[in-house]
């Protein structure tokens, strides 16, 4: 089994879940998994394409999976799977 | 940053006695901080501690962009602010505590929001940027500026409990330029999709931890003491207490410097972000015409839609529907007369407006502008604030 780990800021969807087990395969496959689990997560990972948001980062260990095989990069047993949003601290927009 | 004829007085030489005495920094390294210039975007929660260390560390000129004034609301984690200065602009009080901390440093204000406009003039002065500001908008366009301009961006970035640091648009001594903000993030989350930590919160000392390193990040790129973290993202989770650094790479497909670049000047940030500036007009109503349905004794149901924890700190009577679970209990809305919805100050219940507007078809729903605030302004001023 691989793990998952869910960001803070992404807890309030899955019931303040931090990290799930989910098989091995590729990251499309422990993300349709994790989002099978939380659907609720979907539009926080997921772009209208199917592909990773662009505003989501997703590492196998240290590694950015775009810099590996994107979605189709393989997930060996005990591999950790971190999920890294943009995070802009306060406000959505600047004041006006 | 022509550090080599920088000199020291006697009594800047006993204060910055114990970087000197560290072997591998030395005088050399001290010398290099007095002669950099240092532009210190956003002067809160992170601004805070990055620019009391940078200060306190003997960064020669320090340049900082706010426009925001302090509140007390902020004094839980901007460490730099007193309550003898609330209601001050934040770049006032910062100079006033900065050079009250070292005299042997120059502070330079800027009390401006930073915008298209205006950044590459104010930004080419400085050889370091260190970004500390609280808006996607924002952090674009200071990515795009440094790019431009071929300045490092020391990132630092907050929510709740997680912190990233990272330096991009670092250039080594090989002349290899590193990864920036845009091969991070290709673009921003849609608005509403990630909450603000007004809306979301932030433990106060986070920001003291992850500012804390971003001042450390600096000095290392100024002096060259150690390896920057470039091509690397630090990620912080304070509830774990877990960190880990991640590699990142340049994306060749980066508008701004990749394979075929083509952006070559500042854009428009609000429209990138998808920022609506033309949203449909929602009705609204002050405090005072409220408060003058509830003693004239209208008939209209009252929702909040901030948390319970806020709600627990102050309220006025009204239903509870946090904006999370509007669509869900949109059943317990009234449709037969006036509702009017509040959150702390306006931004929330205008978006669960919109919401049931847009998948119910409501149609009598009114936004109470600047929320629950407003209302202790302007009606009982004896209410909490937060």
């Amino acid at each position: 089994m691989a793990t998952i780990i869910i960001p803070t800021p992404l807890r309030r969807f899955t019931n303040n879940v931090a990290r799930m087990n989910v098989g091995a395969g590729n990251v499309s496959d422990a993300v349709l998994e994790l989002t099978s689990s939380f659907p609720e997560l979907k539009k926080h990972l997921i772009d209208t394409n199917g592909k990773i948001a662009p505003f989501i980062n997703i590492f196998v260990d240290n590694s950015d999976i775009r810099s590996l095989d994107r979605e189709q990069t393989q997930v060996k047993e005990n591999a950790v799977i971190f999920i890294i949003p943009a995070i802009a601290g306060g406000i959505t927009s600047p004041k006006k | 940053m022509d550090h080599e004829n920088i000199q020291f007085s006697k009594q800047e030489l006993s204060r910055y006695n114990r970087h000197i005495i560290i072997p591998e920094f030395g005088l050399s390294a001290q010398r290099k901080l007095k002669a950099a210039k240092v532009l210190v975007i956003g002067s809160g929660g992170l601004g805070s501690p990055s620019l009391l260390y940078m200060a306190a560390a003997g960064v020669g000129t320090i340049g900082i962009v706010d426009y925001d004034v302090v509140e007390d609301s902020n004094l839980h984690r901007q460490i730099l602010f007193g309550i003898e200065v609330v209601g001050l602009p934040k770049v006032e009080a910062a100079m006033h505590r900065l050079q009250n901390l070292n005299p042997h440093i120059i502070i330079k204000i800027y009390n401006t929001k930073l915008t298209s406009q205006n950044a590459m003039s104010i930004m080419k002065e400085y050889d370091v940027v260190a970004d500390g500001t609280d808006n996607f908008s924002t952090r674009y366009l200071v990515n795009d500026a440094c790019v431009l301009l071929g300045k490092p961006n020391v990132y630092a970035s907050i929510f709740q409990f997680d912190g990233q640091v990272t330096v991009f648009n670092y250039c080594n001594a090989l002349g290899e330029r590193g990864p920036n903000y845009r091969d991070l993030f290709s673009s921003p989350p849609p608005p509403g999709l990630v909450p603000s930590c007004a809306e979301g919160g932030v433990l106060g000392v986070l920001p003291g931890i992850i500012g804390s390193m971003q001042a450390l990040e600096v000095i290392k790129v100024i002096t060259g003491v150690g390896e920057p973290l470039s091509g690397r993202l630090f990620a912080f989770d304070a509830l774990t207490f877990e960190s880990k650094t991640f590699n990142i790479k340049r994306n060749p497909d980066n508008p701004l410097n990749g394979k075929n670049p083509t952006i070559n000047e500042l854009g428009d940030y609000d429209q990138f972000c998808n920022i609506q500036t033309d949203e449909k007009a929602i009705k609204e109503i002050t405090a005072k015409e409220l408060y003058e349905w509830q003693t004239r004794g209208d008939d209209f149901q009252l929702i909040d839609v901030r948390n319970l924890s806020e709600y627990e700190i102050v309220n006025i009577g009204a239903l509870l529907i946090p904006l999370s679970s509007i669509s869900t209990r949109a059943m317990e809305i009234s449709r037969d007369k006036k509702v009017v919805i509040h959150c702390k100050s306006g931004g929330r219940s205008a978006r669960a407006i919109r919401e049931l507007e847009e998948k119910f078809g409501f149609q009598n729903l009114y936004n109470l502008k600047g929320g629950i605030l407003a209302y202790a302004d302007e009606v009982e001023p004896e209410l909490a604030r937060y």
